[in-house]
């Protein structure tokens, strides 16, 4: 039987630069959820706003969409900031996160959701740039640039966040948090502050993530769901809160999926995440790596 | 009020809004009431999992989606009755609300609201890609103008709305049976305090897994009239959104912790969004309802019933 | 030679690298009255946590009434007869107090016996324990009415509604004025005098040497002493690293 070589190793290329992809959507996540304990299931819809407001800046302007992206960073961190201040009000303050702080989250969800709809309506929107289409070519296989692109800038923006994590004081004092409330505490830092700091960072990279969306695929308002199952799929596979294993989680998860995708159909995509999510959850909790 | 008397009040209940209706000699309330049921009957089957125990569930549309697929599969297969048609789907959904609970109570609450999520992705990627029950082209289903029941014949959307009214009763009196029952009380602690729930001997995933299904298994009975309702199901329907929000939105704006605010947010979101969906648009209608949810969540946690306690309460202590 | 009525084995217990529980050997005969004390962070808590099954030991065995502990949910085993209360107190806050002694009643000791209590003989019981530790004019009132020594004392009221045939009061005293602390040792006393084993863990050293039959030191994971109160006080390890 003549196997498929070559379009199974374009389906696990393809596959490795689409995980590029899902690490820079699903780094906000290990930090919200992973250190913060946050469950912010709206991190997807943030990260669809992101494609959006690329799309109208770049179809305006004409600016390039991952610069129209990194313009964004303090924009979306100050959304960040501001979402977890009311999240903090609301709810961690009062002890009510569990129940509440999910409705919460899934109301914003909801509401970022049918407010892009009565805005934008269920067309497709798909950013313009000049490296959108042609592909680098080596012997059979196929690196499209907007596949290579936003995979490549995405480990940069993950080795960029390690660095922070374990350089600087902030940083560092993010992760403790995540260990430790009280003894932060007692280290005169603020925790409510440095958790503050954490979340904006981590809707900040939608901005990014949101970007690199509108780049690789058109977009609809509905597409953000699609994330949320492989966004904890990978958080989950990788390990809360590890960095390094949000890279293991969505390469594979990458690769995955676009091998069901080349051999099975693209309409089998979708359960690939979810089904992965269901059965780490259910046989192996503390992911690959565990903690 | 005794468990049995609160029986007969609510079908009499019922029954008065059976003549309401009969009164009213319009068809179009039928259609309406029937919606607004169905939600009454989502709101409470949420509400036992995620007002009483304290785990969210946001997959509703899933198992009110297996309930509405079970149907059609019959359908297609073998014309059953439709009441038949509800127990099999609650039978169906309530099986796999148990084996979801199986696989990820034992874990937190967070990791149980995420997987819920997940298992509605699945449920509608596989039935897109099932073709007997019409796949993501849809399925149609014919159902008679009018049918017999007891000897007269009625219009077959007034069938259904019985129907629906009889669910709704028994998934009230379910609902309040619970609260106050040993079991009740058990969930509560389990919102409470599960570590100490389990230190004070109660068996709680045991709970879990009962409330998993019971709302399950509920929510799917609700499902599986739909597709006679609606005459065309397709998945995007279906799975719809609007009722993951709404089995969500009305416990909590109306109030999680009695049966009572469930049925309240039911009837008054429900009512608003037919309205709104008749007179504005029905994207619009699910933006109010996503804010008055986020909110309520805000400002008033424990809904309109907490509110009215807080009333009664600081009238108490004047 | 009785046989313990809890057997703790070389019980380990780790938190990443950090080692929490360091190969742990305690026995408890039946109606003894054992006090465990040891600085904060020693282990206590964690010790109580893999006794009644709220955390998993890695190694090690629990023998609780001649059978083994392993894999029972802590539910199971407050069934057993092994009841707790927590450090922190952890009441049910929707509920009122009266009915947050409900619960072990309607669950452990339902399991236990089988047959269902009326709902008549379920308040009188509520009540007997609300008298117990002075609380039962305080029934209908919700957990956040309470002051923080009146949830203690619900805590401790909650484990003994498990009607337990081990109990360990974890820091049930912290905060008690002298005679509220008189009482709470004049009540577990008398529970003791009905045949209830009591592990009682306290910083309050007049209580724990009043009260102890036998006295048990744990320091940063590891059991050091452990014998009659007297000449465990006055062991030069225990003096260094607790007393001194």
């Amino acid at each position: 039987m003549d196997f498929p070589i070559e379009l199974l190793i374009n389906a696990i290329i393809a596959g490795i630069l689409l995980g590029g992809f899902y690490i820079a959507v699903t780094v906000g996540i290990s930090i919200s959820f992973g250190m913060l304990d946050i469950v912010n299931i709206a991190h997807p819809a943030f990260i669809i706003l992101g494609s959006y407001l690329v799309y109208i800046v770049n179809s305006t302007f004409g600016i390039d969409p991952v610069l129209v992206g990194i313009l964004m960073l303090p924009v979306f961190y100050v959304l960040g900031a501001a979402v977890y201040q009311v999240y903090y009000l609301s709810f961690e303050k009062r002890g009510q996160e569990a129940l509440r702080g999910l409705a919460f989250f899934f109301g914003i969800l909801f509401i970022t959701e049918v407010g892009l709809i009565l805005v934008f309506g269920v067309d497709y929107r798909y950013a313009e740039a000049p490296y959108i289409g042609p592909a680098l070519r080596f012997a059979f296989v196929d690196l499209p640039y907007r596949m290579l692109i936003p995979c490549v800038i995405s480990l940069l923006l993950l080795a960029a966040l390690q660095l922070y994590f374990s350089r600087t004081f902030i940083g560092r004092a993010i992760k403790a948090v995540s260990q430790d409330q009280q003894a932060l505490a007692l280290m005169a830092a603020n925790p409510i502050k440095i958790k503050r700091i954490a979340f904006g960072i981590s809707i900040a990279t939608a901005a990014l993530a949101g970007a690199f969306l509108v780049i690789i695929q058109p977009v609809e308002p509905s597409v953000g769901r699609e994330y949320i199952g492989r966004v904890f799929a990978i958080c989950v596979l990788g390990g809360l809160g590890s960095l390094p294993g949000t890279v293991v989680g969505a390469m594979l998860l990458g690769v995955v999926e676009s091998i069901t995708a080349t051999f099975y159909g693209p309409s089998w995509a979708p359960a690939v995440a979810f089904g992965f999510l269901l059965l780490t959850l259910a046989f192996r909790p503390a992911g690959l790596l565990g903690r | 009020m005794r468990s049995r008397v609160f029986l007969i009040v609510s079908i009499v209940a019922a029954l008065l809004v059976l003549a309401l209706t009969q009164a009213v000699a319009n068809n179009y309330l039928f259609f309406a009431g029937y919606v607004v049921l169905q939600f009454v009957v989502l709101a409470t089957a949420w509400n036992i999992l995620g007002g009483y125990c304290g785990y969210v569930n946001f997959g509703s549309a899933a198992f009110f989606a297996l309930g509405a697929y079970t149907s059609v599969f019959f359908h297609k297969t073998y014309q059953i009755p439709i009441p038949f048609l509800m127990l099999i789907g609650g039978i169906v959904s309530g099986i796999v609300g148990l084996g979801m609970g199986y696989l990820t109570l034992r874990l937190r609450g967070s990791f149980f609201a995420i997987a819920t999520l997940a298992l509605a992705v699945v449920l509608q990627t596989l039935i897109i890609n099932w073709d007997y029950v019409g796949g993501s082209r849809g399925a149609y289903v014919i159902r008679p103008n009018t049918i017999q029941v007891l000897g007269m014949a009625i219009p077959y959307i007034e069938y259904l709305f019985l129907l629906m009214l009889l669910l709704a009763v028994a998934a009230i009196v379910t609902a309040r049976v619970i609260e106050r029952s040993r079991l009740g009380y058990g969930f509560a602690t389990i919102r409470d305090d599960e570590l100490a729930a389990e230190a004070a001997g109660v068996p709680t995933l045991r709970l879990k897994l009962i409330a998993t299904t019971i709302s399950g298994a509920l929510m799917g009975m609700a499902g599986a009239p739909f597709p006679y309702y609606i005459g065309y199901l397709e998945p995007s329907s279906a799975f719809g959104l609007a009722y993951a929000v709404n089995a969500i939105a009305m416990p909590m704006i109306g109030g999680t912790s009695t049966w009572i605010g469930p049925l309240i947010g039911a009837l008054l979101l429900g009512t608003i969004q037919q309205v709104a969906t008749v007179t504005i648009s029905s994207a619009v209608n699910l933006l109010i309802v996503g804010v008055l949810l986020v909110a309520f969540v805000i400002i008033a946690p424990n809904g309109l019933v907490g509110l009215v306690q807080q009333r009664l309460r600081a009238k108490e202590q004047r | 030679m009785t046989e313990p009525l809890l057997k703790v084995d070389g019980v380990g217990k780790r938190f990443g690298g950090f080692v929490a529980l360091d190969d742990i050997d305690l026995a408890v005969l039946p109606g003894e009255r054992l006090g465990l004390i040891g600085p904060n962070g020693s282990g206590k808590s964690t010790l109580v946590n893999c006794i009644c099954g709220t955390l998993k030991n890695e190694t090690g065995a629990v023998t609780f009434d001649g059978r083994k502990m392993d894999g029972l949910a802590a539910h199971q085993r407050t069934i057993l007869g092994l009841a707790r209360s927590f450090q922190l107190p952890r009441p049910f806050h929707s509920m009122s107090v009266a009915d947050n002694l409900r619960i072990p009643l309607l669950y452990a000791v339902k399991a236990r016996a089988g047959a269902a209590l009326s709902s008549t003989q379920l308040d009188e019981h509520c009540v007997e324990y609300l008298r117990l530790v002075g609380l039962d004019h305080k029934a209908r009132k919700l957990p956040r009415d309470l002051t923080q020594v009146e949830m203690r004392k619900l805590e401790l009221a909650r484990a003994m509604a498990a009607e337990p045939k081990l109990l360990i009061a974890d820091e049930s005293m912290a905060g008690l004025s002298h005679s509220e602390i008189e009482d709470i040792l004049k009540l577990l006393m008398q529970l003791n005098a009905r045949g209830i084993t009591i592990i009682l863990i306290e910083h309050i050293m007049s209580a724990v040497m009043s009260f102890s039959q036998r006295l048990a030191v744990l320091v940063s994971g590891r059991k050091i002493a452990d014998g009659d109160p007297q000449e465990v006080v006055r062991n030069p390890e225990v003096e260094k690293a607790y007393l001194g």
